[in-house]
Formats: structure tokens, C-alpha cells, sequence
């Protein structure tokens, strides 16, 4: 039998879009059947326009800059968007897979990819905004899987 | 080395060789051999793990000027 991970994706910024995914499509090519549960703003990694997603250097302090950055002058309007742009050029610099790519992997390889419907709800989401072939559900659902999966992680 | 089907994942970084790898031996019947060639430093641990894993066969493993080039056997009974 197949082995088992369920993943809690809480986060949605560039950064922490990547975990969830990496390890779901490489479990998934290993063989694992997967499910990740997309909660609070981890919901953004569901949205069909994924170019929202931005990093930021704010609050953390251990985000490589190529100088010094004092939190005064990352809290200036357009920091943000500097920053992200500068990752997203990295990433593709360093033949790192794009959010999209590692999602679509997920998808063709039977990753089932579940969002949380009180967060839906919550945060005044609609279906529309979110890719095909998703699922909506609760804990209860996640822990029908999670319950017997050999490795569950939150992220 | 005789091979069925070869793959270039070289320049791409974790996850993509291993689910180039995936795919390519999705691709070709039980017993083929497919050759996939990476530059991920990471990639001889991880084609190692994958192989472990999955059952699938590393027959061999060469590295020139900081590319690697895996052989791998698909499994027979898939």
C-alpha cells in the first residue's frame, strides 16, 4: 500500500509557497498518495492568479539583502514589490521551480489539494477565485486522511 | 551505456530532476533503461533516495566538470 503525507499549508507569501509544494510533488514521485490542507493564508496558494504572492525582508531578519537594509527604509512604499522582484529574478537565476510549475506538478500527479471552507468563508472568498480541481472542506476532512498518514507536517 | 530514453534536467534545481526522472520513466516500459543528466549538487543524494525508495535501479552514476549522468532501470512490475 501506498504510503501517506498530509501537509497543513498556513502561508502565503512567496517564500513560504514553496515548502508545501516541493515536498508534496516529490512525495507524490515517490509514490505517496497526498493531500495538503490550504488554511488561513495559505488559501492564496489556491487562487488562480498567483501573482500576488510577494516576500518581504520585514520581520525577518534573516532574509539575505545584497546591503544592509535598516527596518526604517523596508517599511518605505515599493520596498515590498523590490524585494519580490528580486527573489522571483533569483529563482529563475537559479533554475528554481516557479509556484505555478510545482502546483501544476502537484495537480497532473493526483496531489488532492483541499481548502479550508471556514477560511473560504472568512475571509469572503469565492469558488471563482480559486483553480479547478480543488476540493472544500474542514478539519474533519483533513483528519479522515492526516489520521492515517505515515508523515503530516504543518507549514 | 545502452539506454531507451534520455532526459536533460541539467540547470534545474530540487525538486525538477527528480520529477523530470518521475515522468521520463513513466514514460518508457519495465526493464528500459533511462538516462537523465542533472547539475544539481543535490541530485546524487537525492537519485540515490529516489531509487531506494520507488525500486527502481541506479546503474550506474558518472560526473564530468560538475554534471552528473544516472542510468536508471524502471522496475519490472510496473
Amino acid at each position: 500500500m501506498a504510503k501517506k503525507l498530509a501537509l497543513i499549508a498556513s502561508k502565503g507569501s512567496l517564500d513560504w509557497a514553496y515548502p508545501p509544494f516541493i515536498l508534496a510533488s516529490t512525495a507524490a514521485a515517490l509514490d505517496y498518495e497526498v493531500q495538503i490542507f490550504f488554511t488561513f493564508y495559505g488559501l492564496t496558494l489556491l487562487k488562480k492568479d498567483l501573482g500576488d504572492l510577494k516576500v518581504s525582508p520585514l520581520g525577518n531578519p534573516a532574509m539575505p539583502m545584497p546591503i544592509p537594509m535598516p527596518n526604517l527604509i523596508q517599511m518605505l512604499p515599493g520596498m515590498e514589490s523590490m524585494a519580490t522582484m528580486m527573489m522571483k529574478q533569483k529563482i529563475a537565476d537559479k533554475g528554481v521551480a516557479s509556484i505555478e510549475d510545482l502546483r501544476t506538478a502537484c495537480l497532473e500527479s493526483g496531489v488532492k489539494l483541499i481548502a479550508c471552507q471556514m477560511t473560504v468563508d472568512l475571509f469572503d472568498f469565492k469558488p471563482a477565485d480559486f483553480i479547478d480541481g480543488i476540493e472544500f472542506g474542514g478539519a474533519a476532512t483533513f483528519f479522515e486522511f492526516a489520521g492515517e498518514s505515515d508523515v503530516n507536517l504543518f507549514i | 551505456m545502452e539506454f531507451d530514453k534520455e532526459l536533460d534536467a541539467r540547470n534545474l534545481n530540487c525538486p525538477l530532476p527528480i520529477l523530470r526522472c518521475k515522468k521520463g520513466l513513466s514514460e518508457i516500459a519495465p526493464m528500459q533503461t533511462l538516462k537523465i543528466m542533472a547539475t544539481d549538487p543535490g541530485a546524487v543524494k537525492d537519485f540515490q533516495a529516489f531509487c531506494k525508495q520507488t525500486g527502481h535501479e541506479l546503474l550506474q552514476l558518472d560526473e564530468a566538470d560538475g554534471s552528473f549522468t544516472f542510468y536508471i532501470k524502471k522496475r519490472a512490475d510496473t
